[in-house]
């Protein structure tokens, strides 16, 4: 009757032999590779697909597409002004791939692809190297000034550690909040799954309270779905406000 | 003691660092809700910073809650 609750997270190889080898390394097409093209390709082909025909007056897929480049174009433009529309289909791509990730996840019997820390740790990196390129092209080597605010020169001495410390460990919130949220969610699932396998299991009276669980499994999913599209959402602003900060380093725009 | 045993009493004690969060997603819900009271139309102007700083409380118990889990299944 033991279930492990985090068997759902383990990586399996879908093909016996490496795809190919890189570095003596086998790389192997696993079920979360699988997860990520079906994530990659339905997504692209749901965006390209409901916008083609071009209707003036939009269907449910369509203005479900439109709103979602709308509700993008707003975040970047509340979250760093006119010139942060150039990063669009950057944080665009980003936030519909950790949206889609966290949907297809909430499918029973799929995969999560973002309770992976390699993934979401992946992403992050690129968003942080992004904001590090960006700001160092936009003001050279004026761009290290992000690391001292405003304050007398005896209190920078303490600052300017601090500033560059938490400049670092962004990569780390930024990809833990995304995987520590996601593995959270679903092994609270797989757990309260697990009470109704063994009420059930009991038999009798037993049979009856196993009810109890499965109800708050259907609650806790519906969370699960505010969690999926609140951590993606989380993903892009965090994206947004930390391009704010390479384009205009301290100054309000 | 056991290796095992005091596994499980750390991770058992990795977990208190949820309180935290929840104190903190609390504090945020519960002082925009008294502010979206005080002044209703600023309210849906600060959705944003309300999800921002969820988001962020809900993150800093999260990171105790992998640590635990860290702890168990390595």
């Amino acid at each position: 009757m033991a279930m492990n609750p985090m068997e759902q997270f383990a990586i399996k190889p879908l093909i016996a032999e490496p795809v190919l080898h890189i570095a003596g390394h086998p790389i192997y097409f696993t079920n979360q590779a699988l997860l990520m093209v079906i994530v990659a390709i339905a997504s692209s082909l749901f965006l390209t697909l409901a916008v083609k025909p071009n209707r003036l007056v939009p269907t449910r897929g369509q203005s479900m597409a439109e709103l979602s480049y709308e509700f993008v174009a707003n975040m970047i433009h509340s979250a760093t002004g006119e010139d942060g529309l150039k990063f669009f289909p950057f944080v665009f791509t980003l936030f519909i791939f950790v949206l889609c990730s966290n949907f297809f996840g909430m499918v029973p019997g799929s995969f999560t692809v973002t309770s992976q820390i390699a993934v979401t740790l992946a992403l992050a990196c690129l968003v942080v190297g992004m904001v590090i390129v960006v700001g160092f092209m936009k003001h050279g080597i004026g761009f290290l000034k992000l690391f001292v605010p405003h304050a007398p020169w005896y209190l920078l001495i303490l600052l300017i550690p601090i500033e560059v410390i938490s400049f670092l460990t962004r990569p780390i919130s930024l990809s833990v909040r995304l995987f520590a949220n996601m593995l959270a969610g679903h092994t609270m699932l797989a757990v309260f799954a697990g009470f109704v396998v063994s009420l059930g299991a009991a038999g009798g009276i037993f049979m009856g309270v196993a009810l109890a669980p499965l109800l708050l499994i259907v609650a806790i999913m519906l969370l699960e779905l505010l969690v999926a599209f609140l951590q993606a959402y989380v993903f892009a602003i965090l994206t947004c406000i930390y391009l704010n900060e390479a384009l205009h380093l301290h100054d309000h725009h | 003691m056991e290796l095992a045993a005091a596994k499980m009493i750390g991770a058992g004690i990795a977990c208190i660092a949820l309180v935290g969060a929840g104190i903190g997603i609390g504090n945020v819900f519960g002082s925009y809700l008294s502010g979206a009271l005080r002044n209703p139309g600023a309210a849906a102007s600060q959705t944003t910073n309300l999800l921002l700083g969820f988001a962020l409380c809900e993150a800093t118990g999260l990171f105790g809650l992998v640590i635990a889990l860290i702890i168990l299944f390595t």
